[in-house]
């Protein structure tokens, strides 16, 4: 058990440190939130930057592009460019960290050819069609529907909750293919384009003013069969890849984040004299304690995810329980330290506050990631 | 990086845990117990203490040439670990920190206890006393397998400055025993909720009841990352975080587990009800919360 990076890593984190310390000044201003193709460019160009280095999909096997970078690579990589101020992967989201591990996990050689170059060299943007109105905790109960026509599937139904979908080149489809089999076996994986006809992108605006989501409508929308990724009515099987992958290291950027800004609440306490409350100071000191352990379960997910292979284990469910909850906490402690200019959405904590609403939702439910630790780890029974 | 057992410390962990559960398992546990209502106070067994003491448990940290283990205080942690699943009575931590000074802690055959704040446990049993206690006055503890008396009132120490310079090793072995009793509340409630039938099916199937138990093993995931990471650093700030998780860890985990266990949580004969006056009294040794929650505050 030891906490100590190998010199093969910490000359991977300075060689990092380096370059991000090299390329940073250079970056053209960051966009405003609201101007999407401005912030597509943005994150594209980024992506483009680290493609060129050599570090776009450092967590991907080499046969698919990927550096085939260790856990602790990838930790490494996450740690340091969170520190450094880099951007966030922003509209590549999807593409490194959803669709392109699935096309490369379970595509055909034909479909990774196709799809995974663009995602690594910053030329194509993925979202994801998952969710429905009536689909949300319970995935499986999708119902868009999706007919053969000869080398075609019609499709038709609803998505919600699709990030970057107005700015999105491709998007990673659930649809039923089989209405008349048990939920999770009539349902397919699908690569959309998105500038196929009948399909509407709504902008969907959150409690948070922002349209970081948008709703999206597919009126017989003609997608390839070739297009399909796994065989017909395994989309459910497909997707739990995806989906294990998103739960393994989503988090590592936020938590270093996060313990920054503790850092600076404490200092803007200790300016408006709210410092004086012990009660208020005792918190600030318990989430410390409670940032340090999410950092240190972070490594021991890591340690673990690589001396099994690679494979995120049920320890993300626990992971994201307990962070997403220390995440509301810690923005509903920084209103606490503003007092009234909580309020002030000026104030840049107030958005990270009202945004920080989310995390016990996104992603799985805090309920649902309940029942999969209490069903999968603590092999309590399934019921209802 | 490798934040994950080696296979020595598996193997470690392993061995302790089957001394143990083989010297003090359920049995030894209750007869305890029965033995302490019986005699107005328990005993401490002085066997299992040299057995221990044979096997290592306490100078697990203490250098070969000094007739030692010469392993760490992650290893030490290990074992204190199943020192609290098993809730091993005793002055265990006070006889581990006196390994080096105390001629006999180590090998288990000179008991030491020590004066933490304003109480004492295990002062009459104790061969050698660490600390001011004069004035001590028995009272009648709340936990049945550890005898307490109560030094003079004088405040706990709270300047952050104090749990900074505080050795992080007697604070992280306390922890660890928080850790492996949580642990084991959080086994006692699966075990129930998946054996204990209402409206014709196994309570685990209901989502109020998997939900308690998701988070009893969240909260002991979580303090387990923390206590080993510290355990690896040595850092006293770390060490006191990692404190109060443990410690959090383990009083709500009995206490769900006592919610989870019905009626039969609250019988005498559960052994739920040891775990969490355990895990009180635990959170009552060493610097006290509000002190470890100020001394982080302060380095922010």
């Amino acid at each position: 058990m030891d906490l100590e990076y190998s010199e093969e890593e910490e000359e991977f984190r300075s060689r990092l440190r380096e370059w991000l310390g090299k390329v940073l000044p250079g970056l053209p201003p960051k966009p405003d939130p609201t101007d999407w193709p401005g912030r597509r460019a943005y994150d594209l160009g980024w992506q483009r930057m680290l493609y060129d280095a050599g570090y776009a999909g450092l967590h991907w096997p080499v046969d698919a592009g990927g550096r085939g970078a260790t856990p602790t690579q990838h930790l490494i990589y996450l740690e340091e460019t969170e520190r450094a101020g880099a951007p966030y992967v922003g509209a590549n989201f999807v593409g490194l960290l959803h669709a392109g591990p699935t096309i490369a996990a379970e595509g055909t050689e034909e479909q990774r050819r196709r799809w995974l170059p663009p995602v690594l060299r910053g030329d194509e943007v993925w979202c994801q069609g998952f969710s429905e109105p009536d689909a949300g905790s319970d995935l499986a109960a999708l119902r868009t529907r999706a007919v053969r026509d000869g080398d075609h599937y019609v499709v038709t139904g609803s998505k919600i909750w699709t990030s970057h979908a107005e700015v999105a080149d491709w998007c990673e489809l659930l649809v039923r293919t089989d209405p008349s089999a048990p939920k999770h076996r009539g349902i397919s994986w699908l690569a959309m384009p998105m500038d196929a006809p009948g399909i509407t992108v709504r902008p969907l605006r959150t409690l948070a003013g922002s349209t970081e989501f948008a709703e999206v409508f597919l009126d017989d929308v003609r997608i390839p069969v070739a297009n399909r990724v796994g065989a017909e009515n395994d989309g459910w099987r497909v997707t739990m890849v995806t989906l294990s992958f998103e739960r393994g290291t989503a988090f590592v950027g936020e938590v270093v984040a996060c313990r920054r800004t503790l850092g600076r609440l404490a200092a803007r306490a200790r300016e408006n004299g709210r410092w004086d409350d012990a009660v208020l100071r005792r918190r600030l000191g318990r989430l410390s304690a409670e940032f340090t352990a999410l950092w240190r379960l972070t490594q021991w997910n890591v340690s673990e995810a690589q001396a099994t292979g690679g494979v995120p284990g049920t320890g993300g469910s626990v992971f994201k329980l307990r962070y997403s909850h220390a995440r509301q906490e810690l923005y509903d402690t920084a209103a606490e330290v503003l007092g009234p200019d909580a309020l002030d959405l000026g104030e840049e904590w107030t958005a990270d506050r009202l945004s920080s609403l989310s995390y016990t939702i996104a992603a799985g439910t805090s309920q649902i990631q309940q029942n999969i630790v209490a069903e999968r780890v603590l092999g309590l029974p399934k019921g209802r | 990086m490798h934040f994950q057992l080696t296979d020595d410390q598996r193997a470690l962990r392993a061995g302790v845990r089957q001394l143990l559960e083989g010297r003090f398992g359920r049995d030894a546990l209750r007869a305890a117990v029965d033995g302490s209502e019986r005699q107005g106070g328990p005993a401490l067994d002085r066997e299992l203490w040299r057995e221990l003491g044979e096997a290592g448990f306490f100078a697990l940290r203490l250098p070969e040439k000094e007739g030692g283990v010469g392993l760490g205080l992650p290893e030490a942690v290990l074992a204190f670990e199943e020192a609290g699943r098993v809730l091993l009575p005793g002055p265990l931590v006070a006889t581990e920190l006196a390994a080096a000074t105390v001629p006999g802690a180590a090998a288990g055959t000179t008991v030491v206890t020590r004066a933490e704040g304003p109480l004492v446990a295990w002062l009459d049993a104790a061969d050698v006393v660490l600390g001011d206690v004069a004035g001590a006055r028995p009272v009648r503890s709340v936990d049945p397998l550890t005898p307490l008396h109560r030094v003079p009132f004088e405040p706990r120490p709270s300047p952050p400055a104090d749990t900074a310079a505080h050795d992080p090793a007697g604070v992280l072995l306390t922890a660890a025993e928080q850790l492996g009793s949580a642990a084991r509340s959080c086994e006692l409630a699966v075990q129930h909720a998946r054996q204990r039938e209402q409206f014709g099916r196994p309570i685990g199937s209901f989502q109020a009841v998997k939900h308690l138990c998701a988070q009893m093993l969240v909260r002991t995931e979580t303090a387990r990352a923390a206590v080993y990471a510290a355990a690896v650093t040595g850092d006293p700030l770390e060490a006191a975080g990692a404190r109060l998780l443990a410690d959090e860890a383990a009083v709500r985990g009995a206490r769900d587990c006592l919610q989870v266990c019905g009626g039969m949580g609250f019988t005498w004969e559960s052994d739920v009800h040891l775990h969490l006056k355990r895990a009180w009294l635990r959170t009552e040794l060493g610097p006290s919360a509000a002190a470890s929650e100020e001394a982080l505050a302060a380095a922010l």
